[in-house]
């Protein structure tokens, strides 16, 4: 056993006793003490940006930032007196002087890190005259829009897109007051090599970085007499929305979502669960057809994730072949509605709309991504929202949320098995991907059906299963900054003809997967993350399915409609391809 | 502006300092010692060469003053702005060189003829304030001096 140090200091004239390195900040919340700060987010390493965190030790004439300073044996911090108040103020109040007030018309009004940090320490005025940058609004991606102006440099958008995602498409430009964020050389975002993750937007305090909001467009189809609108919800959303309500973290809250979504005008209510269980159906399959008979290059590389089918594109583009070609489980419900469903129901397709609610920015842009999107002949899901913009609506509706009944999904594409909730977790994809093809491969059921040793945040998992004495090496990385280790060996593998490293690898962009992505409630960590995956796989455990091809509506659909995986049909309506993409084109 | 040896000239420039730590910066001073500036496809095929992204390559460039972005003009025209010039007086002349050529620092006039620097200390302030175009010095400007420094060039670029 590894011994820890400890050290004991005096915070507020209270004894802490901390482990060795722990900030000051950290150390203060142990003993009820709640230190400000504006720039320093949980999820991600001290910057020291901001200035508000500082506090007084004993026999420092310095102040000290609580962020990023570790507490020393032996210190007596004080973190509130009047003149460290009165510092915290003025730093506020210079911030304050570069920020616009636009507060009633920010998409953050009411949930603004800024605004909530200037309510608390009760500044009624402007003290310095207020200087704004004059930079343009980009609104080049369709699923981020950045307001520059509005950036307090804290610098949450910069470490997330370099450091976590390894995607370098933001960056801090210049320097001094013009110290702006963006891509390099003033270029728009869509033009640099931003795949649309929306990590940034999640982790910004203000309205700097901010998901394009659909939500009026959604509100107008809803009100159109000639309209069909129809709805589908993401994996992930069910245990994430709940936190805009004062529900505890994680809570599934799938059935009150459906009655929700009724009474906002939806005349279907589908799940993208379902076209989970169906993406595991064709790309099992997939994986199957080239495991088993040799028909296809390996590994194969899952593809429901849209902002690493865009890294991929960008980064890999020499890897496509070992992409699935399986589309992502919401456009298939969005091909499907318009296509099975109009036909069994006589509805024109023309005037079907489908809502899909996401916990990503990236579908926004993965709906017009390529050709196949309009597999149906229309486009085939017509908006995502997000799931803070759920939120907003929901709140717009005047539903009393909590207290709704709980209701069913239309099953047609609505029914789902175990194996369909989880894609919303880091490593769900893979596990329902093995319950499927083990049946697949060996014609029979397994024994047990939980592969926990992929589940959990560990960066890069890399585990073999064993299929009836045939051994499957899978990776699963989330995080993209995780996924080079994994792409790299088996480039490596490739290009010198050593064994492949793997035959079948998991990506999901954002950190814990879909639980963590870019368009969920803020202020996410890891704990977090931990209690949004713990409520799709308690609700996974308890469901009579947990196979995808247990899911007797995607047995009746491939009965009545498509024939078989990857049959011409399946092709036409449920496959995509993908084409390599310079990372800047300016 | 397409050159056509950028590969071949950024190559000798990375292959110079390669295994040096902190190379960038190195790197981007010889390319601009080359061109007079960092064109974006020389920034570019740094990035591919040294496996170094572009965003990185950029928060340097725009960071210190010194690398340009832009091909300089014909003639540079440099105010400069260290203490004792700008207490005698260099903002008004960098106002009125804005005024005539309707350039901000680190810009080139449309026709590519001044392109405006700002530089900290030339290391003669008795001759403050201090403007230079190209090699020739001018000292104890004065605003009203600069209209005629600008025409004084204007004249000479007209005649060759």
């Amino acid at each position: 056993m590894s011994t820890v140090t400890m050290v004991k200091a005096l915070i507020n004239g209270i004894e802490v006793k901390v482990p060795a390195g722990t900030t000051i900040l950290d150390a203060a919340r142990s003993v009820q003490v709640n230190i400000p700060t504006l720039c320093k987010h949980p999820d991600l390493a001290a910057s020291a940006g901001c200035g508000i965190c500082i506090v007084k030790a004993k026999n420092n004439r310095k102040m000290l930032r609580a962020c990023c300073t570790p507490l020393e044996e032996g210190m007596d911090i004080t973190t509130h007196d009047p003149e460290i108040v009165q510092t915290r103020r003025t730093v506020l109040e210079l911030i304050m002087a570069n920020h616009p007030t636009e507060c009633l018309t920010c998409g953050r009004n009411r949930d603004c890190e800024l605004q909530k940090i200037a309510a608390d320490f009760g500044i009624r005025e402007d003290l310095y005259e207020r200087v704004l940058p004059d930079l343009p609004i980009d609104r080049s991606t369709g699923t981020i829009v950045m307001e520059p102006k509005k950036c307090i440099k804290c610098g949450r958008c910069i470490d997330v897109c370099q450091n976590v995602q390894d995607v370098w498409a933001l960056s801090f430009i210049d320097r001094g007051f013009k110290t702006r964020i963006s891509p390099a050389g003033d270029i728009k975002l869509a033009e640099s090599p931003c795949v649309r993750c929306g990590q940034c937007s999640a982790h910004c305090p203000t309205g700097a970085i901010f998901e394009n909001d659909e939500t009026q467009k959604v509100w107008s189809l809803l009100q159109d007499p000639d309209k069909h609108c129809v709805v589908q919800i993401a994996p992930a959303v069910r245990v994430a929305v709940g936190e805009g309500f004062g529900y505890p973290v994680g809570t599934n809250l799938t059935k009150k979502l459906y009655s929700l979504l009724r009474r906002l005008g939806f005349k279907a209510v589908f799940d993208t669960n379902f076209g989970a269980d169906l993406t595991i159906m064709e790309e099992g399959t997939e994986f199957v057809e080239r495991f088993v008979n040799k028909n296809g290059p390996l590994p194969l590389i899952t593809s429901c994730c849209p902002a690493w089918v865009d890294y991929l594109e960008k980064y890999y583009g020499d890897m496509i072949s070992l992409f699935s070609s399986t589309k992502s489980p919401h456009e298939m419900v969005g091909a499907l509605t318009k296509t099975y469903y109009a036909q069994k129901n006589n509805i024109d397709p023309a005037k079907i709309k489908v809502v899909s609610i996401m916990p990503c920015t990236a579908k926004k842009y993965e709906i017009l991504r390529s050709e196949e999107m309009a597999s149906s002949g229309y486009q085939d899901v017509d908006v995502s929202l997000t799931t803070r913009e759920l939120i907003r609506m929901i709140k717009q509706a005047g539903v009393d949320f909590k207290q709704l009944p709980d209701e069913d999904a239309d099953l047609m594409l609505g029914d789902y098995a175990g194996a369909g909730t989880i894609f919303g977790a880091t490593g769900g994809v893979m596990e329902a991907a093995l319950r499927t093809a083990y049946f697949v491969i060996t014609g029979e059921g397994l024994k047990d059906v939980n592969f926990t040793n992929v589940r959990g945040l560990q960066g890069v998992k890399e585990t073999s299963v064993d299929i009836k004495g045939t051994e499957v090496k899978i990776a699963v990385a989330h995080g993209l900054k995780n996924v080079k280790f994994v792409m790299d060996k088996v480039r490596d593998a490739i290009l010198n003809n050593k064994p492949l490293p793997y035959h079948y690898i998991e990506v999901m962009a954002c950190p814990g997967g879909c639980v963590g992505g870019g368009g969920q409630p803020y202020m996410v960590t890891d704990d977090i993350r931990k209690q949004r995956a713990k409520g799709l796989y308690d609700e996974d455990a308890g469901l009579p399915h947990r196979c995808a091809h247990e899911n007797p509506h995607v047995q009746e659909l491939y009965r009545n409609f498509l024939e078989k995986p990857l049959s011409h049909k399946s092709h036409q309506l449920l496959h995509t391809k993908y084409t390599a993409r310079p990372l800047y084109i300016k | 502006m397409v050159i056509e040896t950028l590969s071949e000239d950024v190559k000798k420039c990375v292959d110079r300092w390669k295994d040096r730590e902190g190379n960038l910066i190195m790197i981007l001073h010889d390319v601009q010692d080359r061109y007079g500036y960092v064109p974006r496809e020389a920034s570019l095929e740094i990035s591919r060469q040294l496996d170094a992204p572009l965003a990185r390559i950029y928060e340097v460039l725009t960071f210190y003053n010194y690398f340009k972005l832009q091909a300089p003009g014909k003639f540079n025209l440099s105010v400069c702005l260290g203490t004792a010039c700008y207490l005698k007086g260099a903002p008004t002349l960098i106002d009125q060189v804005r005024r005539i050529l309707h350039v901000e620092e680190g810009q080139t006039t449309k026709d590519g003829m001044f392109h405006l620097q700002i530089v900290r200390c030339l290391g003669c302030c008795g001759l403050a304030p201090v403007v230079t175009v190209g090699e020739k010095v001018y000292s104890a400007v004065k605003r009203s001096d600069i209209v005629d420094i600008i025409a004084e060039h204007a004249k000479i670029y007209q005649k060759n």
